[in-house]
């Protein structure tokens, strides 16, 4: 899974912009445009470097995290099946994690600042994890609805012009598409069980809809960032798409159990097959991603406590003259 | 003040809430050294690079990649070889192989005889 609002920083605040050899990037665009990946060593402007780094360490930030409020789950899951097919999803969703910090490490970051910037709260990652999953019900709606907005992104991205992250998608698209469906086996059970098992899923849709309308992240069609990002297919559509591909899919999925979603203003639009809605507390969003989510404490202090507590494994097994080297794709 | 959670595991923990910590926890090299994969299907077939995986010794990646890449399906094979151990070529050498579409001698396509053996028996035909 992954969070798939894609949050721009501008490039002001971080470092002075820089000007890239003319001649090599326009060789690097009509590489793209004909549709070519780019690869590990090539050459590539610095801002498609920064911000693929960015993007891909988000990913793999969001997909370690991810697994935190399910994996808390795995022992109270009613049932055997349910067990196993808990701990696999968990298991893949850290195994994601080490796909795509490998996929970003081929662009220069070690893991290991990765995991520095992302357990002393540097780094960024998905804004649903950041909330608490209180019941079962809550494990259904995760792997039901944040795994397939997940999808809608990571499909979307699979298609983008960076090799090592395109193979790594690809790999992490099809193992999701089990999430998907073991998400809606727990959310078809429990919405057409008994009364009890019904509130508990209506009780959890109602929570998590606005972290879901959240996830793909505030409109972003007018920004001429996203036009460079768009052009170099780094992102592949606009937040906006997104969440209205994920509306037309989903919604109809959740309706016909007979279950409701917490917004009066839900509604498609059958001449322009555009979905309306309820704006979501843009404000709530930008808090969750900085760091002030019900969540987000508990989750890095987890993350932390499990590197510092392996820390003296690792020392052990470290051998003084190995050497490291940068993936090769 | 100590960490709240809905996870008796993690309450268990006594973790401390303290966010926005400057140290790094992690120094370079914590997480060693990379192993690049490769995966054999079945027996007959390739084996077909498919990843890489952070390990201390080439024991350890084995087990690493067979965690990570032969969690579902079939395998029957899998190697690990040290990415320090790997020389690979740059792209932009890719000039070097610009050519090699072009020799059509080294090709079977390259050697057409059909229209020469029409023409003669052709021509003995009529003679």
């Amino acid at each position: 899974m992954y969070g798939g609002g894609y949050i721009h920083d501008d490039q002001k605040k971080t470092s002075a912009p820089v000007s890239d050899d003319p001649v090599l990037l326009a060789e690097f665009e009509a590489r793209i445009l004909r549709g070519e990946k780019i690869e590990p060593r090539d050459w590539m402007p610095t801002e498609y470097r920064r911000q693929l780094i960015r993007m891909i360490e988000q990913h793999a930030h969001s997909e370690i995290i991810g697994a935190l409020p399910e994996g808390t789950w795995i022992t109270r899951a009613p049932g055997f099946r349910r067990k196993l097919a808990l701990m696999a999803k968990v298991q893949d969703e850290v195994g994601h994690a080490q796909l795509l910090y490998s996929a970003a490490e081929t662009l220069g970051k070690r893991r290991e600042d990765m995991i520095n910037d992302l357990i002393n709260g540097k780094s960024k990652y998905s804004n649903v994890f950041n909330y608490p999953a209180k019941t079962w019900a809550d494990v259904a709606v995760i792997g039901f609805l944040i795994d397939a907005a997940a999808i809608v992104n990571q499909v979307a991205n699979s298609k983008g012009s960076y090799g090592p992250y395109c193979r790594a998608l690809e790999r992490i698209c099809y193992e999701e598409s089990f999430h998907l469906k073991q998400g809606h086996s727990v959310f078809v059970f429990l919405a057409t069980g008994t009364k009890t098992q019904r509130d508990m899923v209506q009780d959890a849709l109602n929570r998590w809809w606005p972290p879901i309308m959240h996830f793909f992240g505030p409109s972003d069609k007018m920004s001429q960032h996203t036009e460079t990002l768009m052009r170099w297919k780094v992102k592949m559509a606009s937040n906006d798409d997104m969440r209205q591909q994920f509306l037309t899919m989903y919604v109809p999925k959740i309706w016909e159990l007979g279950l409701t979603l917490p917004d009066p203003n839900l509604k498609k639009n059958p001449e322009t097959n555009q979905w309306a809605f309820t704006e979501p507390d843009w404000n709530e969003f930008y808090e969750v991603i900085k760091g002030n989510g019900p969540c987000n404490a508990e989750r890095l202090a987890v993350r932390r406590a499990a590197e510092e507590n392996g820390a003296w494994v690792r020392a052990a097994l470290r051998k003084a003259d190995a050497q490291y080297v940068t993936p090769l794709a | 003040m100590k960490i709240k959670s809905l996870d008796p595991r993690v309450n268990r923990l006594e973790l401390e809430a303290v966010d926005k910590q400057p140290d790094a926890v992690l120094a370079p090299h914590d997480h060693f050294q990379t192993y690049q994969v490769f995966h054999q299907k079945k027996r007959g077939d390739k084996h077909v690079a498919v990843g890489v995986v952070h390990a201390p010794s080439p024991e350890m990646a084995l087990l690493f990649a067979k965690e990570q890449y032969a969690r579902r399906g079939e395998t029957v094979n899998l190697w690990v070889v040290n990415t320090a151990d790997v020389l690979a070529m740059d792209y932009d050498d890719y000039d070097v192989f610009a050519t090699t579409p072009e020799k059509t001698y080294r090709d079977p396509a390259g050697y057409k005889v059909n229209e020469k053996i029409a023409a003669y028996k052709k021509s003995t035909v009529n003679v």
